[in-house]
């Protein structure tokens, strides 16, 4: 009487089994080809040429946090897209920004959406901030291989702790090193070093929503004006940066309108002044 | 040397749907109604961890009357159908009818297979469109077989007494909170006719609500906001009501 399973319609094995909780112990059970960490390339004479994205900026505030990015991938010294979106929610609480090969860090995004859906939906209960950070390592880490032939990920982490009332960074490395900024902001990409130098001295624990949007933002205009790879406010395309704003009331997305306000207001700034603000000598 | 005892086959399924439909029966009834801005989900649950209802993806919710562990684990198995195929292709792409049919597939192979026992489970497989007629309710009985369903669907021990009470009061178009209402009626409803009260607290409710901004519609209604939902006063309850409440608990 027993039908062949193959041939019917029924669930396979896999998906009754109980036990994990995570989509990836799940897919590398039941289809580890769909995982992205599995896959291995032929060996290659130097770097593989893939749009890269650069910039990425967030910073804390009483209550929550943003998380920016600017809108360019480039690819060598071409300009590969001007309106790319490397910034995303991960779920009601949490958003991840990514710097580095752009096709892989869309998947691992994907992917990272998913695993925490889905251990919502199994679980019933979100995962903790720290839960989710380490997930995200853990991806990190399983990209190592792509990332020694030049396709690294390297994203930025930034959450709504609930348990906690405020808003936290996770900066990671390419080996899926991770550790949370206390200082209150950080950036990744190759912009990085400019975004964090410009954040160093417009940042200061005390700031309100709007201002922390603001003095991110700064940062990515500071950012593009020193790196070639990160694209600032293209005001005759209407291309302004991503700004995101995560707080108790969850994931929030500045729309076109909001953030080509910020965005301009700080170029008519910059007319008069190239360099933006100045902070004091001593 | 014995002969085993000839059972004929039509005997042999009986014996299993009556096996199945009697686990089914000692579990508490569950109901699913449309209303204007979605699909309600009203059961009675004393537990607040092992839930009846669940969400499956963005747009489909689930159900389940019966043995806990044989339905907890076909909803992780449709969790597990329903993300890997919105991975695999878009998040379009995952529907209450491919979902009902796998159920379907599921229950059906293991009913009619004489090595494993049948699942007591009965399920209801809902999706809510962008308006009242995209929604989909499929009621899928222990032996595989799909029921598609308008309105109203009752499952469990006391289904059938329920669905005609609900048949008969169920219209098109009601707010959240008449449809709440009427479910808990029906639910407080006995076999022998007479009526007991359900409070607020051993009632799971869940919605699948269009109205919803976010890309997932499934949400719990609890403490508060299902008690304000029950204390409605009928003939005050606009269409525009309930379902653009805030959500203080979520």
């Amino acid at each position: 009487m027993e039908a062949n399973p193959r041939s019917t319609g029924r669930l396979p094995a896999a998906f009754l089994t109980p036990g994990s909780s995570s989509f990836m112990d799940f897919l590398s059970d039941h289809s580890p080809e769909l995982l992205p960490g599995k896959r291995t390339l032929p060996p290659v004479q130097g770097a593989i040429e893939a749009p890269h994205g650069t910039t990425i900026v967030a910073a804390s505030f009483p209550g929550g946090v943003v998380l920016a990015g600017d809108r360019r991938a480039t690819m060598g010294n071409m300009i590969a897209q001007r309106d790319i979106e490397k910034v995303f929610p991960a779920d009601e609480y949490s958003a991840v920004g990514i710097a580095g090969t752009a096709g892989l860090a869309v998947e691992m995004v994907k992917l990272f959406q998913l695993e925490l859906e889905h251990f919502e939906k199994v679980e019933g209960v979100q995962l903790s901030l720290e839960g989710k950070a380490n997930r995200l390592s853990t991806m990190i880490r399983g990209n190592l291989g792509m990332a020694m032939q030049g396709l690294a990920v390297v994203p930025l982490f930034a959450g709504y702790d609930v348990d906690r009332d405020k808003g936290r960074i996770f900066s990671y490395d390419v080996t899926g090193g991770r550790s949370e900024e206390q200082q209150g902001y950080a950036a990744t990409g190759s912009g990085s070093i400019f975004a964090r130098g410009s954040l160093k001295k417009l940042y200061r624990e005390d700031l309100t929503e709007e201002q922390v949007i603001t003095a991110v933002v700064q940062a990515l205009y500071d950012a593009a004006d020193d790196d070639s790879a990160t694209g600032g406010p293209d005001v005759a395309r209407r291309i302004y940066p991503i700004v995101t704003v995560i707080t108790e009331d969850g994931f929030r997305r500045l729309t076109d309108a909001e953030s080509s306000e910020i965005a301009r207001s700080i170029l008519e700034r910059r007319l008069a002044e190239p360099d933006g603000p100045r902070a004091a000598l001593l | 040397m014995t002969t085993p005892f000839y059972v004929s086959p039509a005997q042999a399924m009986q014996d299993r749907a009556e096996y199945a439909r009697k686990g089914i029966a000692r579990g508490r009834s569950l109901c699913v109604l449309q209303y204007a801005d979605g699909i309600v989900f009203v059961g009675e649950n004393p537990s607040r961890a092992l839930h009846k209802f669940s969400e499956i993806y963005d747009r489909i919710g689930f159900a389940a009357a019966g043995k806990y562990n044989e339905y907890e684990n076909l909803r992780i198995g449709g969790v597990r159908y329903a993300d890997l195929r919105g991975y695999t292709y878009d998040r379009d792409d995952v529907t209450a009818r491919g979902l009902a049919n796998v159920y379907a597939q599921t229950l059906g192979t293991i009913f009619s297979s004489a090595g494993e026992k049948p699942y007591e489970v009965e399920l209801v497989v809902a999706e809510v469109g962008t308006s009242p007629e995209g929604d989909q309710i499929y009621r899928l009985p222990h032996d595989g077989s799909i029921v598609d369903e308008h309105g109203s669907v009752a499952v469990g021990g006391n289904a059938e007494q329920i669905s005609s009470f609900l048949d008969q009061r169920h219209r098109d178009g009601m707010s959240l909170a008449e449809a709440l209402k009427l479910a808990v009626q029906a639910l407080s409803r006995d076999t022998n006719g007479g009526e007991r009260e359900i409070p607020a607290e051993r009632l799971e409710v869940a919605v699948l609500d269009r109205t919803r901004p976010q890309q997932r519609k499934f949400r719990r209604i609890v403490g508060r906001q299902l008690s304000r939902l029950l204390d409605t006063d009928s003939a005050a309850t606009a269409p525009t009501d309930a379902p653009s409440d805030e959500e203080p608990e979520d």
